[in-house]
C-alpha cells in the first residue's frame, strides 16, 4: 500500500493494539467474536478502549453471519474476530457464504505462536491453506510492524471490486511483540497490484445503448451486484427503466434493488420465479444482465436459456463473463458507473425505445402474468405458509423493516411473498444456501440498526442450526422476531423427494422438535403458536408489540410445495406450475437427476 | 490427463505474481478446485528487485474455459498479470530434459549417437550409463525419449515448459 502520511505518530505499541487502531482508523465500530487462548493479546485490547464494540456470539458460525447480516443491511464491511483452531474452522462456512454472495467480511483469526506454526500444536490449524479456496484473499501476518499495513490492505481488498471475505491469520506472538504503526492516508491507498476494474469502456457502453434502444423484446436481469454497488446504483436502475420502460426481474440477491410494487417489475427470476419473470427472459430479444452471474439456479438448461436473445453483461468480475453463458457484449465495470455511463449516454444521444415493440411486448407479458402463477387458496383451517408471509408483509411493509431467512421452501416463499422496495432490506443465503444464516445474521442486521424491526422468516429445521445464537440476542436485549413456517418437515427437501424421488421420504421429517414457546422462554424471551388462518393477523400484530425477542412458531400447511419451479435440468418455459396437475409428475431427464 | 485434454487444444500461459508466500499455492489450488488441467508448470523469481515471480502453465480446453482460466487467474490478488502466451501471436517454448540411460554395447553407441543428433549433451557418465541434458520444445523432447527407450531409458526429469513471446514487446 502507498500512500503512508507521516504523521510523526510511530511510537512502537504491542501487535494486538497496532490492529485495534488499525481497525479504529478504519472506522469499524463493531466486531462480532468469540475469544480463545490464541487471541487473548488481542482480547485484552479490545478491553482497554471504547471506540470498538464487542458482540460476544455463541459458535464462530455465527459471528461471520451476524457480520455477513451486519454488512448488507449497511454497505459496510462486517469484522469477526475468533480464535486460532476450531474457532477458524467454525468460521468456514460463513466464509464460504460470503464468498458466494459478494460479501465484504474481515476476518480475523488467532494463530498459535509463529515458530509453533506447522508443529501441530495446541489449537493449530492451517487456517491460511483450509481459507484460501474460501476467501477473496488471506493474509499471514508475519511482523508486526506489518500488521497495520495488512489491515488495511485487507479492507481495501474486502470492499472493493467484487467484495468478498478476507481472512487476516494473526499468530500470538505477532500480537504480543512490539511494533510500529503509522496511519495510512485512507482516501489515497492503492494497492500494489490489485486494480479492480470502475468505469465501463465508452464504445461498450454506447454498443449496449445502441442495442437497448433497438430492442422489441427487453428486460432487464440484475442481481446482487446492484446491491453491492450501492443505492445510488440502484437509484440509477430506476432511472433507466423509467426512461426505457422496460420490464425488470430481480435474482434473489437482488431483491430490493428496483421496487417490487413497481409496474415494471416482473419478480424474481429462477427456479422459484415468476412466470411472467421466467418466460419473458426466455422469449426476449435483448437482455441487458447487470451484476449478475448467470447461476444455475437462474439459467435452468444452459442450452436452453433464452435461445434468441442477444446478451449484455455488466460485471465488475471480469470470471463471471462466459462462465455459463456466452453473452455478446460484456462491459466490465462497476454496475453504479456504468449505469451512469448508460444513462448519460441514453440521455445525451437523444435515444428512445421503440415505443411500437414494447406495447406488444408489454401485452404478452400481461398474458403471462394474468396466469397469477403465485395464486394459493386459503382454507379456513391450516395456514398456508404463502398466506402467513403475505400477511407478514402487510403488517409490516409501512415499518422500517429488515428481513432475514434461513434456507428453504419458506425463504423461496419470503423472496416471493415479501415486496422489498429499497436495497439493503433482505439478507438470505443466496449462493451457498446455509440453513442457520437468519438467526444470527438477524443478530448482526438488529446490531446496526437498534430501532428498526428485524424479522428472521425462519423454517423450524434451519432455526435448530443456529439456535444458540438466541443467547447472543438475549445479551445485547435484540428484539428480533422470529417467524418460524414450522411444516414439521426439512420442507424443500421433501418436495425434491415427492417430485423426484417417488416420496420416498428419506430422514426429511423434523421429528422431536422442541416447544418453540418453551424454548423462547427458557432464553427469557417470549413464544406464541399461532395456529387459525382467522388468527393470524391478531398474532403477527401481538409479535409486533410484544417487547423483546419473540418466537412465533406458525404451524403452516405441511405438505405445501414451492411453485413455481423450474426442475433441474428443465428449462424456463418447462416450469411446472402450483395448480395445473403436472405439479406432482414433473419431467425429469435423468441428467437433471444428478443435479442439485 | 482428463478426457477433456486429448481434444482440447493445449494453451501455455503465462502469469507474473507478486512473490509472496502462498501463491503458488493459490494458483495451483485455483486449477485444482474448478477442475481445469495442469500438464506442466514451472515456476521461479524473475524480478528480484520487484520481488516478481513468472509460473508458466501448460493447460487445456476449450476456448470458454481458456477466458475462464485466465479471468479467474487475474482475480488471484497477488497476480500481476496474465498472458496467454498460445493465444496472443509467436511465441518461443522450452523444455529441459535430463534423461539417464543404462546400457552397454552397440546400445551404447547407439544412444550416443542418437544424442548427437538431438545435440543432447551427456551431462554425467559411468561406465554403463549416461545422464543426458536436452532441450527444445516439448515435441523434440518426447521424440528424444522415446529413441532412447528401447536403449535403455531409465529415469526422466522434466522441467515442464518456460515460455516468452517473441519480438519487442515484454510482459
Ligand atoms: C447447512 C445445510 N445443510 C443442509 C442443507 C440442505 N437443505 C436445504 S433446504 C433444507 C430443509 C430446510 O428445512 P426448514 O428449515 O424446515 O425449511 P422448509 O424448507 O421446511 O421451509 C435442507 C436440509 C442446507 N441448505 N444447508
Ligand atoms: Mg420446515
Amino acid at each position: 500500500m502507498s500512500g503512508t502520511e507521516r504523521n510523526g505518530d510511530t511510537a512502537t505499541l504491542s501487535g494486538a493494539e497496532i490492529l485495534i487502531r488499525a481497525l479504529t482508523d478504519q472506522g469499524v465500530e463493531v466486531i462480532f467474536g468469540y475469544p480463545g487462548g490464541a487471541v487473548l493479546p488481542i482480547y485484552d485490547a479490545l478491553f482497554a478502549q471504547n471506540s470498538i464494540r464487542h458482540i460476544l456470539v455463541r459458535q464462530e458460525g455465527g459471528a461471520v453471519h451476524a457480520a455477513e447480516g451486519y454488512a448488507r443491511a449497511t454497505g459496510k464491511p462486517g469484522v469477526v474476530l475468533v480464535t486460532s483452531g476450531p474457532g477458524a474452522t467454525n468460521a468456514v462456512t460463513g466464509l464460504t457464504d460470503a464468498m458466494m454472495d459478494s460479501i465484504p467480511i474481515v476476518c480475523l483469526t488467532g494463530q498459535v505462536a509463529s515458530h509453533l506454526i506447522g508443529n501441530d500444536a495446541f489449537q493449530e490449524a492451517d487456517t491460511i491453506g483450509i481459507t484460501r479456496p474460501c476467501t477473496k484473499h488471506n493474509y499471514l501476518v508475519q511482523d508486526t510492524d506489518e500488521m497495520g499495513r495488512i489491515v488495511h490492505e485487507a479492507f481495501y481488498v474486502a470492499t472493493n471490486g467484487r467484495p468478498g471475505p478476507v481472512v487476516i491469520d494473526l499468530p500470538k506472538d505477532i500480537c504480543v511483540n512490539q511494533g510500529r504503526y503509522e496511519k495510512p492516508d485512507l482516501a489515497n491507498l492503492r494497492h500494489k497490484t490489485y486494480r479492480p476494474p470502475t468505469v465501463g469502456k465508452a464504445e461498450s457502453v454506447a454498443a449496449a445503448v445502441e442495442m437497448m434502444a433497438r430492442a422489441k423484446r427487453p428486460i432487464f436481469y440484475t442481481g446482487g451486484g446492484l446491491i453491492n454497488s450501492g443505492p445510488e446504483a440502484c437509484a440509477r436502475l430506476q432511472e433507466l427503466v423509467r426512461l426505457t420502460g422496460f420490464p425488470i426481474t430481480n435474482t434473489l440477491m437482488g431483491l430490493g434493488a428496483y421496487p417490487a410494487s413497481d409496474e415494471r417489475f416482473l419478480g424474481m427470476l429462477g427456479m422459484h420465479g415468476t412466470y411472467e419473470a421466467n418466460n419473458a427472459m426466455h422469449d426476449c430479444d435483448v437482455m441487458i444482465c447487470l451484476g449478475a452471474r448467470f447461476d444455475d439456479r437462474i439459467t435452468g438448461r444452459l442450452d436452453a436459456f433464452s435461445p434468441s436473445s442477444k446478451k449484455i453483461h455488466v460485471d465488475v468480475d471480469p470470471s463471471s463473463i462466459n462462465k455459463n453463458i456466452r453473452v455478446d457484449l460484456p462491459i466490465i465495470g462497476d454496475v453504479g458507473r456504468v449505469l451512469e455511463q448508460m444513462l448519460a449516454c441514453w440521455k445525451d444521444g437523444g435515444y428512445t425505445p421503440d415505443e411500437a415493440a414494447l406495447r406488444d411486448w408489454w401485452t404478452t407479458i400481461q398474458k403471462w402474468r394474468s396466469r397469477d402463477c403465485l395464486a394459493f387458496t386459503q382454507g379456513p383451517d391450516i395456514i398456508k405458509p404463502q398466506y402467513a408471509v403475505q400477511r407478514l408483509y402487510e403488517l409490516t411493509k409501512d415499518l422500517d423493516t429488515y428481513i432475514t431467512t434461513e434456507v428453504g421452501q419458506h425463504q423461496m416463499w419470503a423472496a416471493q411473498f415479501y415486496k422489498f422496495e429499497k436495497p439493503n432490506r433482505w439478507m438470505t443465503s443466496g449462493g451457498l444456501g446455509t440453513m442457520g444464516y437468519g438467526l444470527p445474521a438477524a443478530v448482526g442486521v438488529q446490531i446496526a440498526h437498534p430501532n428498526s424491526l428485524v424479522v428472521d422468516i425462519s423454517g423450524e429445521a434451519s432455526f435448530m442450526m443456529n439456535v444458540q445464537e438466541l443467547s447472543t440476542a438475549m445479551q445485547y436485549k435484540l428484539p428480533l422476531k422470529i417467524f418460524i413456517l414450522n411444516n414439521r418437515w426439512m420442507g424443500m427437501v421433501r418436495q425434491w423427494q415427492q417430485l423426484m424421488h417417488g416420496s420416498r421420504f428419506s430422514e426429511t421429517y423434523s421429528e422431536a422438535l422442541p416447544d418453540f414457546v418453551k424454548l423462547a422462554e427458557c432464553f427469557g424471551a417470549t413464544g406464541m403458536v399461532i395456529e387459525q388462518p382467522s388468527e393470524l393477523d391478531a398474532s403477527i400484530r401481538k409479535m409486533l408489540d410484544t417487547d423483546g425477542l419473540v418466537i412465533a412458531d406458525v404451524r403452516v400447511a405441511q405438505e405445501e410445495n414451492c411453485f413455481p419451479m423450474v426442475p433441474s435440468g428443465a428449462a424456463h418455459n418447462e416450469m411446472i406450475l402450483g395448480d395445473d396437475g403436472a405439479a406432482e409428475r414433473p419431467k425429469v431427464t435423468g441428467e437433471g437427476m444428478a443435479l442439485v | 490427463m482428463s478426457e477433456l485434454s486429448k481434444i482440447a487444444p493445449k494453451h501455455t500461459i503465462a502469469v507474473l505474481v507478486d512473490n509472496e508466500p502462498g501463491v503458488l499455492a493459490r494458483v495451483v489450488g485455483l486449477f485444482s478446485g474448478r477442475g481445469y488441467n495442469i500438464e506442466s508448470l514451472t515456476v521461479a523469481e524473475v524480478d528480484a528487485g520487484r520481488d516478481r515471480s513468472r509460473i508458466n502453465i501448460v493447460t487445456s480446453g476449450n476456448e470458454m474455459i481458456i477466458d475462464q482460466i485466465r479471468a479467474q487467474l487475474e482475480r488471484l490478488i497477488p497476480v500481476c498479470r496474465v498472458v496467454d502466451l498460445t493465444e496472443d501471436g509467436p511465441s518461443v517454448e522450452r523444455e529441459l530434459a535430463l534423461v539417464k540411460v543404462v546400457a552397454q554395447g552397440e546400445n551404447r553407441i547407439e544412444a550416443l549417437r542418437v544424442a548427437d543428433i538431438f545435440r543432447a549433451r551427456a551431462v554425467d557418465s559411468t561406465l554403463n550409463s549416461f545422464v543426458f541434458e536436452v532441450t527444445g520444445d516439448s515435441g523434440k523432447i518426447n521424440a528424444f525419449i522415446d529413441l532412447m527407450q528401447p536403449l535403455g531409458l531409465a529415469e526422466i526429469s522434466r522441467t515442464g515448459v518456460v515460455a516468452i513471446a517473441r519480438g519487442a514487446d515484454a510482459m
